[in-house]
């Protein structure tokens, strides 16, 4: 096929052309400049500073797989140290072969990894478990909901576990742009607005976290898993078709073919909110249980785990959250199950 | 089509699981003799999630005809990472 020459070395063929720039690159210099857009992304953003111990939320994906081979190619020029912390969610079938793909890559880049389960963090409740719990409801079981606010918190017990200073995922411009649709769609005024920037800087003693891939397009990232040869994991979490996620991918895909520029542009205007003063929250506090960052009573943790235990799974679900702010009697914490693949009983 | 073209299929990131029924003949006959799951949708183009390197190039517009010996890889972008 006749190809141009590359516009950057001049020597190779050109192997691709990049989305946005036109600019025909070969697969070396087109990694050389997503690395180096990824460094600009960190450094015009402080995000890492020298010195920062960095847990990689690593799920054995193709974004995260980038994100740990980028990082650690820049970690010298940053000053940084990595740590990779996998979660182990408890879907069977699945997580067990992606936690492999992980234990490849941190024994292939020479990187230390932690696992943590939800089932030693929440009292034995894997997503399997909390699958069981919420079906049969004729409704959707929301599973995706539980996994979303478990995971962050599973994540960030990990980093703590290592001492990290920093925590990064692999979100992509993709991921975020889908967010903010998410976001419009359930009329959550308050993550709207929130959402915009680069990093959290960790409220209510959260670690700072940020998602250095945050400007690079989902199409980018396999480009570059492809031409660095990257192994990782490629299939989808066997209950990721019943995500309310998947109607605003779709969305963004028909978006994205009449206007290329959609991804990013939604991602930038979500940047530039500001909320009318009616909408604004109130300041959080801390959660009555765990501490944690909250706007009620409970933190949303807390909240689901609160649900699943009383036998009430849905409970944390949805805009009234009733009966969640009475607080009720002090519960015993609940007592760690073994790991067994019996179904938690029934409340 | 003329004469018949000796060409490598590869398939990465389960995007086998994706296959919609395409216009181009080469995809069609991939589609009948070597899927194993059948997509119950027949669009008219591939799913925008599935990437196309030819000869371990990415050309988002092909116009292009296949050559012998030519080597065509698929990627689904399909799956969270």
């Amino acid at each position: 096929m006749p190809a141009p020459q590359c516009a950057s070395c001049h020597t190779a063929r050109a192997a691709l052309r990049r989305p946005r720039s036109g600019q025909a690159l070969c697969g070396a210099c087109f990694c050389a400049a997503f690395e180096a857009e990824v460094l600009h992304t960190v450094l015009a953003g402080r995000l890492l500073p020298p010195g920062a111990v960095v847990a990689v939320g690593a799920s054995g994906g193709k974004d995260s797989t980038v994100l740990a081979h980028v990082l650690r190619e820049l970690a010298p020029r940053l000053g940084i140290s990595l740590h990779l912390v996998a979660v182990d969610e408890g879907i069977g079938g699945y997580r067990d072969a992606a936690l492999a793909a992980v234990r490849r890559q941190a024994a292939r880049w020479d990187l230390p990894l932690t696992v943590v389960a939800y089932a030693d963090l929440f009292g034995g409740w894997t997503m399997d478990a909390v699958a069981r719990s919420t079906a049969g409801s004729g409704r959707s079981r929301a599973c995706c909901t539980f996994c979303g606010v478990l995971r962050r918190r599973a994540l960030e017990e990990g980093a703590r576990l290592v001492g990290a200073t920093h925590v990064v995922t692999g979100h992509n411009a993709d991921d975020m742009a889908e967010t903010v649709l998410m976001n419009f769609l359930r009329g959550d005024a308050g993550r709207l607005a929130r959402g915009g920037g680069l990093g959290s800087p960790g409220e209510g003693g959260a670690l700072p976290r940020c998602r250095p891939l945050q400007l690079a397009s989902q199409k980018e990232v396999v480009l570059y898993a492809h031409f660095r040869r990257l192994d990782y994991f490629s299939e989808e979490c066997v209950y990721a078709p019943e995500a309310f996620r998947g109607h605003a991918r779709d969305l963004l895909k028909m978006l994205e073919a009449a206007r290329p520029s959609a991804v990013l542009d939604l991602v930038h205007s979500a940047e530039r909110l500001a909320l009318a003063p009616a909408a604004r929250p109130p300041p959080p506090g801390a959660c009555s249980r765990c501490g944690a960052l909250a706007s009620r009573a409970l933190c949303q943790a807390c909240a689901l785990l609160d649900g699943l235990n009383r036998g009430r799974p849905r409970l944390a679900i949805g805009k009234g959250r009733r009966g969640l702010d009475e607080e009720g009697p002090p519960r015993e914490p609940q007592p760690s199950r073994p790991l067994t693949s019996e179904p938690v009983p029934d409340f | 089509m003329a004469a018949p073209l000796l060409v490598e299929v590869e398939f990465r990131g389960s995007v086998e699981l994706l296959f919609n029924s395409v216009e181009k003949n080469l995809l069609v006959w991939i589609k009948k003799n070597l899927l194993k799951e059948q997509s119950g949708q027949s669009c008219s183009s591939l799913q925008s999630g599935v990437l196309v390197l030819i000869n371990d190039a990415y050309w988002e517009l092909l116009n292009y005809q296949l050559q012998n010996q030519d080597s065509i890889l698929f990627i689904s972008m399909l799956h969270s990472g």
